[in-house]
């Protein structure tokens, strides 16, 4: 390492080290809601493993199936999430959440030949449940269109992400794997159905 | 750095550039949660230690993995996927409280009968396999539905439990690759018996 190296290497170190305003409450900075949105989907099992699982079977069935869920999908929460904002509703989302896991986590265990319209219309009718009833949490929560848009955005880049990874897979396991997950994922739904009949 | 200061020999250079990048990155400040929904982490956490914290459960999973590998396609992928949806059939039954008679007893034999099949290389035809299996998955299930800690959350325990599940197929499968050569064949075997053999412990422990 030469020397000028080793001075950028301490002015690098310095620089990070220098302390910086720490805004704990983003509202501040006006965009708190929007990293709430963000992170709601990816904590949120409920949310986001019915949209990994989607963007899974979209991509199972090729580029063209993942191209239209990547737009179908986010589209569709985003749409209903918009109703859920303007007239929410309290209703419990157990149901839904296990019907969600059962049947996307049992589609791509079963790597079912589905064809690009089917894929595209079950991202509609996914995003439009979980969109309308996300839409509704948002409006309770007091965190608005931002929050909308912080899970609407990120789920777009995970369907992206994870359709295209699965599209690019050539080795013949590799798909196995995706396989493999889509039948945990159903077997979480089924679980869950165990937990509903219990608490009923 | 030349100036005034002796050259220090190159490697020691890079040793220092390390150490400041190493502080760099433990200096970074990290998000703190303070709150984290109650019960969720939790769950989590109990799921996927449940079916790595007793030796019964551990054995007969792996040896599922190594009968897998050793029956190839298409049992290497048919035994992974159906064995966490069986599985999750036996945890609601657990879960709903259903008895289930010789849960302690039906893990036992998992382990003894897959480490037996496992060290005869028995290849039985793929149905027989599958139904095999996926008895012994009702078992474990079962013994996993029954116990959830209390105040933990449901659905990431469940996560938890068939995701360490699965990973323990998955350790089983890549240990079981060995078998592509010939001394690998042998010693796969050789693991065989020991389940086997472990299972026959469980067994005398679970009738004692």
């Amino acid at each position: 390492m030469t020397s000028g190296n080793i001075r950028r290497a301490i002015a690098a170190v310095a620089a990070l080290l220098l302390p910086a305003a720490a805004h704990a409450h983003l509202v501040t900075t006006g965009f708190g809601p929007f990293y709430d949105g963000v992170s709601h989907l990816l904590l949120t099992p409920e949310d986001a493993l019915p949209a990994l699982a989607l963007a899974l079977l979209a991509g199972l069935r090729g580029a063209r199936a993942g191209r239209l869920a990547l737009f179908a999908l986010p589209g569709a929460w985003l749409a209903c999430g918009l109703v859920g904002l303007a007239f929410p509703t309290t209703s419990p989302t157990g149901t839904l959440t296990t019907v969600s896991f059962l049947a996307l986590g049992g589609l791509v265990a079963a790597d079912a030949r589905l064809p690009p319209g089917w894929v595209v219309g079950i991202a509609l009718v996914l995003g439009a449940l979980h969109g309308y009833l996300n839409g509704s949490a948002m409006a309770e929560a007091k965190l608005g269109i931002l929050g909308l848009a912080g899970i609407v955005a990120t789920l777009f880049v995970v369907v992206a992400l994870a359709a295209a990874l699965v599209v690019a897979l050539r080795v013949p396991w590799t798909r196995i794997a995706v396989r493999v997950a889509g039948s945990w994922i159903a077997a979480a739904g089924l679980l869950l159905l165990g937990w509903s009949l219990r608490a009923a | 750095m030349t100036d005034g200061l002796p050259m220090r020999p190159a490697r020691h250079r890079d040793s220092l550039a390390r150490a400041a990048c190493a502080v760099a990155v433990l200096a970074w400040p990290l998000v703190a949660s303070a709150h984290v929904e109650a019960g969720r982490a939790e769950g989590l956490l109990a799921g996927l230690r449940h079916p790595v914290s007793g030796l019964d459960h551990v054995l007969a999973m792996v040896a599922v993995g190594l009968w897998g590998a050793q029956l190839g396609a298409p049992a290497i992928w048919l035994l992974p996927v159906t064995f966490p949806v069986v599985m999750a059939f036996g945890g609601i039954l657990g879960l709903l409280g259903v008895p289930l008679p010789g849960v302690e007893i039906g893990i036992a034999l998992s382990a003894l009968v897959l480490g037996l099949a496992v060290s005869a290389a028995w290849r039985p035809p793929l149905v027989a396999a599958a139904v095999v299996v996926g008895l012994f998955a009702v078992f474990h299930g079962h013994a996993h539905g029954t116990e959830l800690p209390a105040g933990a959350s449901g659905l990431l325990y469940s996560l938890g439990f068939v995701a360490a599940t699965g990973l323990l197929h998955a350790t089983g499968i890549g240990i079981g690759l060995i078998q592509r050569w010939e001394w690998g064949k042998r010693v796969l075997r050789a693991a065989g018996a020991a389940v086997a053999a472990a299972g026959l412990y469980f067994l005398w422990r679970a009738f004692a």
